[in-house]
């Protein structure tokens, strides 16, 4: 079958090209929601039509208004998708907020956002509650799904009772423009400095026609949504490109790892993205099966899969691969396509071990401020160790580059964000003459592929994708007992070329005759603790003059941690 | 009907035998992420074990944020009553 790539030239807005998907896939199957073993619903394009108008109205009459802010704060459901939508169809502006973070975080954002709306689950709704002054919560209009019948839930509505039952006429559509703002996507700053990145309407469906040209979507293909649907990954190919291209997407509401094995076989699943985190596991697993072969089946096993490889060099073929290694693609359930993958460091090796399989890893590169991805693995021939080349309409320059050709990975597109939110000089420091200044380090090798090798930012990446800025959690360390604290990224102290193990570190300098205790010890411990586990800090380092800083006394980090390189090795670091 | 000491007291015995760490070393206030050094996808398969165990089921979306012993064992509990 030739796959077509959609043309979404004609469209103004999300809301209009996803309007004009629910009317053309009216009867194809949109979603499939299921709990463990149990399917929850199926929804075809026309009863998810139906379901978002019959929120869209709700929204409309409690005074949600185009250009406004609706927040979403779910897992991975049909609902998350229907509000999305509903949003959209108001002409309203989408907050997608991760679930994973406190409920301290989840308010910091919402009213950096200033949302009008909040649409939500029961139990990350009771969380606000129990952290948050009751007051500040209700200034939103708060729609709450899956609470129990009668349960007081304080002030917001019930997503049952918010629906009408029937419309008698749909709600006024609200049209916006391609340099309309569509989403405010929070890259990190969850502590005192928020990050929205504002992504235009134009930036999606740049983004979505030029991915969609390389990896089409087809009506009756499945995709797996596991990866939070708030994740600019899972937004993109868990819900805009199968919708415009009359696709189905699965939502599981767990993650335990029977039901995802069952899943999909269940649903013949094609596609599915993952973090590097599940890719590990999902590895790690096969080998453990593997080892348990009698030494003739390992042998025929191992001649198997460097057929495979040989035969696949070139480009993937998965009919051919699902005939040579039968049982392993069963238990992808037979139809599995490609892993995706981005956002965080993936091991070539593992990549290449499923490669081997004859399962591809599309393996991208991208950051919030440039939609979803800016480079993809093309599988023309696959390559483990690069993140892929630039999609169409994408040129990536390296600055500065060192004789190695290594240097700031810039990033020219049109799915670049338009500024961050009430930032305008952090904006202007990220892009120039309408280059993303990225921050991270790379080369493009001779086939024009993008090698990533580190960050010139104070940053990391966690395994499961997640940002994180270590000054923005050095307030959970204010008035420990020292004279002054730093945090750092421990690549960006030591320059490495490595994405690697990526880890943070707490630079104390203790007050002068006072020496490191094991109160203190336990104390910055203990408030390590307090952070959410992706967050940890790793090592501390003791360090013995007093940080440079500026007039107004900030600490002029990018010294310290020139003069911390200078004088210590990596190895002064003492594990927390 | 078992009270919550004894729910926390079977989660802690459950936890201890799959990780294999001394029951005394855990505490209901302790971060399970941090004491036993595991990952999101391990905390699911223990959740599968104490579902098995106390015949409940704990949806994941309802665990969100959830990281001690206690807080965990309350969830259980609730369910069990």
């Amino acid at each position: 079958m030739k796959l077509l790539t959609p043309d979404l030239s004609s469209y103004p807005s999300l809301g209009a090209a996803l309007r004009t998907a629910n009317s053309k896939w009216a009867n194809h199957l949109a979603l499939i929601e299921a709990d463990r073993d149990r399917e929850n619903h199926r929804l075809t394009y026309s009863e998810f039509n139906s379901m978002a108008l019959k929120l869209a109205d709700s929204l409309q009459s409690s005074g949600f208004k185009p250009g406004q802010r609706g927040a979403i704060l779910m897992s991975n459901q049909s609902k998350w998708l229907v509000s999305a939508y509903a949003i959209f169809y108001c002409g309203g502006i989408l907050v997608p907020l991760d679930f994973k973070l406190t409920p301290s975080e989840h308010y910091s954002l919402l009213k950096h956002a200033k949302s009008k709306v909040l649409i939500t689950e029961y139990p990350l709704w009771m969380g606000l509650n129990r952290s948050i002054e009751h007051e500040e919560l209700t200034r939103m209009t708060v729609v709450v799904t899956e609470a129990p019948d009668g349960e007081d839930l304080k002030g917001a509505h019930h997503w049952k009772r918010y629906l009408k039952d029937k419309l008698t006429q749909p709600p006024q559509f609200q049209p916006r423009n391609r340099e309309d703002i569509a989403c405010i996507v929070y890259s990190s700053g969850t502590g005192g400095n928020p990050k929205g990145c504002l992504l235009t309407h134009d930036n999606y469906l740049k983004q979505c026609q030029s991915l969609m040209s390389w990896y089409p979507f087809w009506p009756g293909m499945r995709y797996l949504s596991i990866l939070p649907t708030n994740h600019a990954i899972d937004f993109m190919v868990g819900f805009i490109g199968p919708f415009i291209c009359g696709a189905t997407v699965v939502h599981l509401r767990t993650l335990r790892p029977e039901y995802l094995r069952t899943a999909f076989p269940q649903y013949k699943i094609a596609y599915v993205s993952v973090v590097p985190m599940i890719l590990n596991a999902l590895e790690t697993n096969l080998k453990i099966k593997f080892s348990k072969l009698s030494t003739f089946q390992h042998w025929i096993l191992k001649r198997l899969i460097d057929v495979n490889r040989l035969l696949t060099s070139n480009k993937p073929r998965p009919a051919l691969s699902r005939k040579l290694l039968p049982k392993i693609h069963e238990a992808f359930g037979g139809h599995l396509r490609a892993f995706i993958t981005g956002g965080a460091f993936a091991n070539p090796a593992t990549l290449q071990f499923f490669y081997n399989l004859g399962i591809p890893v599309v393996n991208g590169y991208g950051l919030t401020e440039s939609g979803t991805a800016v480079t993809v693995n093309d599988l023309k021939p696959f390559r483990s160790d690069t993140v892929g080349k630039p999609l169409p309409g994408v040129t990536i320059d390296i600055l500065e580059p060192d004789q190695t050709g290594i240097g700031q990975i810039a990033v020219k597109s049109q799915t670049i964000m338009k500024g961050y939110l009430n930032e305008p000089q952090l904006t202007a420091q990220t892009i120039k003459n309408g280059t993303l200044l990225t921050g991270d380090l790379g080369w493009i090798d001779s086939s024009g592929h993008l090698h990533l090798v580190g960050r010139l930012k104070n940053m990391i990446v966690t395994s499961g994708g997640k940002n994180i800025y270590p000054e923005d959690i050095e307030a959970n360390f204010n008035d420990i007992d020292v004279k002054e604290f730093c945090i750092f990224s421990v690549n960006y102290v030591w320059k490495r070329h490595s994405l690697k193990q990526e880890n943070l570190m707490i630079v104390l300098r203790l007050e002068s005759n006072v020496s490191f205790t094991p109160l203190l010890l336990k104390e910055i411990r203990n408030r390590n603790f307090r952070l959410s586990d992706f967050r940890r800090v790793s090592s501390y380092l003791l360090w013995q003059q007093d940080f440079p800083r500026t007039a107004s006394l900030k600490i002029k980090r990018d010294l310290l941690a020139e003069s911390i390189a200078k004088d210590c090795d990596p190895e002064l670091l003492t594990n927390l | 009907m078992s009270t919550i000491e004894e729910t926390l007291k079977q989660l802690l015995e459950l936890t201890s035998k799959k990780f294999h760490i001394s029951v005394d070393q855990l505490n209901p206030e302790d971060d399970f992420f941090e004491k036993l050094d595991i990952n999101s996808l391990q905390v699911l398969e223990l959740l599968t074990q104490l579902e098995t165990h106390f015949q409940i089921e704990l949806p994941d979306y309802e665990l969100q944020g959830i990281k001690d012993f206690g807080t965990l064992a309350e969830r259980i509990h609730s369910r069990l009553s």
